[in-house]
């Protein structure tokens, strides 16, 4: 296996950021390369500083390279300065652990985290060396896989991958590996044989094995060609405790985003979120231990050096373990000051105890997501925050030290009017007056992004806001900022381009078609769209125009029960007439219990595949279960209102102790 | 307690950022549990210098940085030769390949490593020339009585003459792809990088690896390192400007 480092280095000096591309990270492997091992290359279609820290990638890293059978690699998409040297120069995409040709390995396997980085695997397989379209592509070329959420409708990307892979990933690596294996020692070189094979392993779709069908350019379906499984089910691993990874998080020798020791302490969400595609599609919840946690945290740091720690999930303040886990980590001082971060807080009083606990050094800001400003709003979305709630937390987090708060909207949700629009900044101007009575000057940045429905949510069938509606929206709050600058005074506001969130959402719910418009767009320079700088609207309207396809389709046009959707073939495990059932709650203005301590609601994560939550506490999380308050029991100085919903039951049989 | 600690950077660590190698640097101090001091404030950081930059992609023999210990640490009586090498081995350990210590020892307070550092000796491999043209070249740069560029400095152009910080150039050897050239220059106000001289006159020179061998620190007409390496990297450069 050749190494192309000697010719690397000679143009490394020419791009910016040449340590994105030397690999040396503490915790790489180097593998033995044997051509009986099936060779991996994980790659992650953003820059290196995006998709280092993706743990998604370094836990099958880990898990291959443990395999006697495999031998697995790493690379990143190149900056486009990157790319025109290796192209000038005449050399592949290479790996960054020893910088072998990406075309050397029997897979190329992409984690599709966002919508937006589609165009960049085209990319990557151009600068391989390979046919972007799987069909052009022989035996001699590397197979290509996607994963990751965006694989929940991988129809967009159908002509350019093999295979898509639905769902936790641990499990699934071996055994592709283990068919791949097995193809190359038969060594029939035939390629269809091998996506034969592969169409079998539960939890990988082989696009190349379905048809999509349309009826006057209307889409009706994707079915199997001959005996390919009429639907895909995704994968899941049943307890977290067996699969302590990463074990040796890699530690990158320059600065990358989440730059701390992270460890997972559960995976899967049943707050039930109407809008949030990762809670749909993570189910059940499934808690690491609490014990096993902190032996990750203590030995994290004391290997890497790190001085932050993050407990990673969709809501960690909601892990059963979360007071015993971070006192320990504090109290642990062999590594100094260490530093805990607990992303996706939830908002009330008891989170905020927490953070004080954590923070106690570098209090600047803290991030709450209510999501909508309005009671009636956040119903429709099922994000059961009561305004106490916010304020509560809000007063909490001012009193004792942080200046400044920061909070999270979405606008173009489902029934939204101006006035819930506009409620936003209501909230945040109460923010600030709560603030007041603690802090001279505190500030408040509002963040508003534009609503993208995903597919296997109970929106999936919500026609997204326009372009013009959402720039509207975002409109009606600057003027009211701009209109009353005292009243709103320490309100900041931040809003996400409205036509990105166009470009996302045609992907997110997309059809195979889209294959030509995603193709064009890379054909005419289209890279790295998630990024500012790079991303052009243009390009794509000119693509949509081309093949004769438009956003009033595509984006805008709500769907109906009957109609086919792109995904109907593919399962996350959700029934849809739950999803149904929730999408018809949401428009009636009814939330929906978090499932943990309560009765099931059948929406099929747990029931379909026989497991179930694994949950150590035999009580909902401090103020119920859907955090609509602090710990009462633990005699919290913050008062509280309950909302009207009612109280969980304690200790339902859902819940594993 | 000050210790101050000399280090190589070689190979594919090499391009790594100025601010990458402090981070680097932070993290293994934490995995050898050294005590260190921390600065005051809203946001403690572990008390550390390092000495001139280093550009991105350029190796070096000779690296400085200075390290302030918290009082666990002793006094600098309690750091004997046994203490100061078994450090410097698990430094080296913790930090990635490429990055090795070569010697750490006690200092007293006193100025920071890039004020006391007037000079730096560099080994330069020159691309697609032959001995004769760079002799012509080092012939002409020290006949020269000022070598003027201009250059951008925060977004002024500003002329600067390059002249007074070519303290001395030898030509030592070829290499595959061109020369190898030795490189004593200044560093005072504002250290010369190899690459800035290679530039300066026309044709340009184009630079392959470049290493810095010492870093000098003036004793009246006499010169010596921060920190003596146990093995002498290289020779110095001979020839006087």
């Amino acid at each position: 296996m050749s190494s192309l480092w000697s010719e690397l280095e000679r143009v490394l000096a020419e791009v910016q950021k040449p340590a994105r591309y030397i690999g040396c990270e503490d915790g790489m492997t180097v593998p033995d390369h044997h051509p009986d091992a099936v060779a991996w290359l994980l790659l992650y279609p953003d820059t290196y500083e995006v998709g280092l820290p993706n743990q998604g990638l370094q836990i099958l890293y880990e898990i291959l390279n443990e395999r006697p059978d495999a031998e697995a690699e790493r690379s990143y998409a190149p900056w486009t300065d990157m790319a025109e040297v290796l192209r000038r120069e005449g050399l592949p995409l290479f790996s960054v652990d020893t910088h072998r040709p990406a075309g050397e390995f029997d897979i190329l396997a992409f984690n599709l985290a966002a919508e937006l980085v589609y165009t960049n695997v085209l990319e990557c397989l151009d600068l391989a060396g390979m046919p972007v379209r799987a069909a052009d592509r022989g035996p001699e070329h590397p197979l290509v896989l996607v994963g990751g959420h965006c694989s929940y409708n991988p129809e967009p990307m159908a002509d350019f991958v093999d295979a898509a892979v639905l769902g936790d990933g641990e499990e699934v690596v071996g055994e592709i590996t283990e068919v791949v294996a097995a193809w190359k020692a038969a060594g029939s070189g035939s390629r269809a044989e091998l996506l034969r094979a592969l169409s079998g392993v539960t939890g990988v779709y082989v696009p190349s094995l379905y048809r999509a069908e349309f009826d006057g350019g209307v889409f009706t379906g994707v079915v199997p060609i001959d005996d390919a499984p009429p639907v895909v089910e995704k994968r899941t691993v049943a307890d977290l405790a067996d699969w302590p990874y990463p074990k040796n998080q890699l530690v990158p020798l320059t600065e990358v985003i989440h730059d701390r020791l992270n460890v997972e302490v559960f995976r899967g969400c049943t707050r039930g979120c109407r809008f949030c595609q990762a809670g749909m599609i993570t189910r059940p919840v499934r808690e690491r231990p609490a014990e096993q946690v902190r032996t990750m945290v203590a030995e994290g740091l004391r290997r890497t050096g790190y001085d932050e720690v993050s407990l990673t999930s969709l809501s960690t303040a909601d892990f059963s373990g979360i007071q015993e886990v971070v006192a320990a980590a504090v109290a642990d001082d062999a590594c100094g000051q260490v530093s805990v971060s607990l992303p996706s807080l939830r908002v009330d009083a008891f989170t905020v105890g927490i953070a004080a606990e954590l923070q106690k050094a570098r209090r600047t800001g803290l991030t709450f997501a209510p999501e909508a400003g309005t009671w009636r709003m956040r119903q429709v979305i099922n994000k059961l925050i009561s305004e106490e709630d916010l304020y509560a937390a809000v007063e909490a987090a001012y009193s004792q030290g942080w200046r400044r708060v920061k909070l999270y909207f979405l606008t173009g949700l489902p029934t939204e009017t101006d006035e819930d629009t506009l409620a936003i900044l209501e909230m945040a101007r109460k923010c600030i007056e709560v603030g007041r009575t603690h802090q001279r000057s505190p500030t408040v940045t509002v963040s508003v992004g534009g609503f993208v429905p995903k597919p296997f949510t109970p929106f999936q069938w919500f026609g997204q806001n326009t372009e013009n509606e959402l720039r509207r929206k975002v409109g009606l709050l600057r003027d009211e900022l701009k209109r009353k600058p005292k009243i709103y005074r320490g309100v900041q506001l931040k809003w996400h381009d409205a036509r990105a969130s166009v470009v996302e959402g045609m992907m997110s719910r997309g059809d195979r078609r889209l294959g030509r418009v995603i193709e064009d767009v890379w054909r005419a320079g289209g890279v790295f769209q998630e990024w500012g700088e790079h991303f052009d609207i243009g390009l794509w309207e000119t693509a949509m125009a081309t093949h004769g396809m438009t956003f009033e389709d595509l984006v805008y046009r709500h769907r109906t029960l009957e109609e086919a959707l792109p995904w109907d073939h593919l399962s996350a495990g959700l029934h849809k007439d739950f999803l149904w059932q929730d999408w018809r709650d949401a428009l009636d203005e009814l939330g929906l219990e978090d499932c943990r301590w309560i009765p099931c609601y059948d929406c099929g994560a747990c029931t379909g595949f026989g497991i179930e939550h694994v949950v150590a506490s035999a009580v909902p999380p401090a103020g119920g279960s859907q955090g609509t308050g602090q710990d009462r029991s633990a005699g919290g100085e913050v008062p509280v209102a309950l909302t009207s919903r009612p109280v969980a039951e304690q200790g339902s049989e859902m819940v594993v102790a | 307690m000050r210790l101050r600690v000399r280090y190589s950077k070689k190979g594919k660590v090499r391009f790594t950022s100025h601010r990458d190698v402090a981070r680097i640097w932070e993290r293994a101090l934490r995995r050898v549990g050294l005590g260190m001091a921390y600065s005051q404030g809203f946001s403690p950081r572990p008390k550390m210098s390092f000495g001139l930059a280093l550009s991105t992609g350029h190796e070096s023999e000779a690296e400085f940085l200075e390290l302030e210990l918290s009082d666990e640490e002793g006094e600098a009586a309690d750091w004997d030769r046994e203490r100061t090498v078994d450090l410097a081995e698990r430094l080296t350990e913790a930090l990635p390949v490429g990055l090795d210590v070569v010697a750490v020892a006690p200092v007293e307070k006193g100025d920071s490593l890039q004020q006391s550092v007037t000079s730096c000796t560099w080994s330069i491999e020159v691309d697609g020339v032959d001995m004769e043209q760079m002799n012509a070249w080092v012939a002409d740069v020290l006949a020269r009585d000022e070598i003027v560029v201009e250059r951008e400095r925060k977004g002024k152009p500003v002329v600067e003459d390059l002249r007074p910080h070519v303290l001395a150039l030898d030509v030592t050897g070829t290499t595959e792809t061109g020369v190898r050239l030795l490189a004593d220059l200044g560093t005072q106000p504002r250290a010369l990088r190899p690459t800035e001289l290679l530039t300066a006159l026309y044709p340009p020179l184009k630079a392959g690896t470049v290493c810095r061998m010492h870093q000098w620190m003036s004793q009246g007409d006499d010169r010596e390192e921060p920190l003596t390496a146990p093995v002498a990297p290289a020779p110095s450069a001979t020839v006087p400007a």
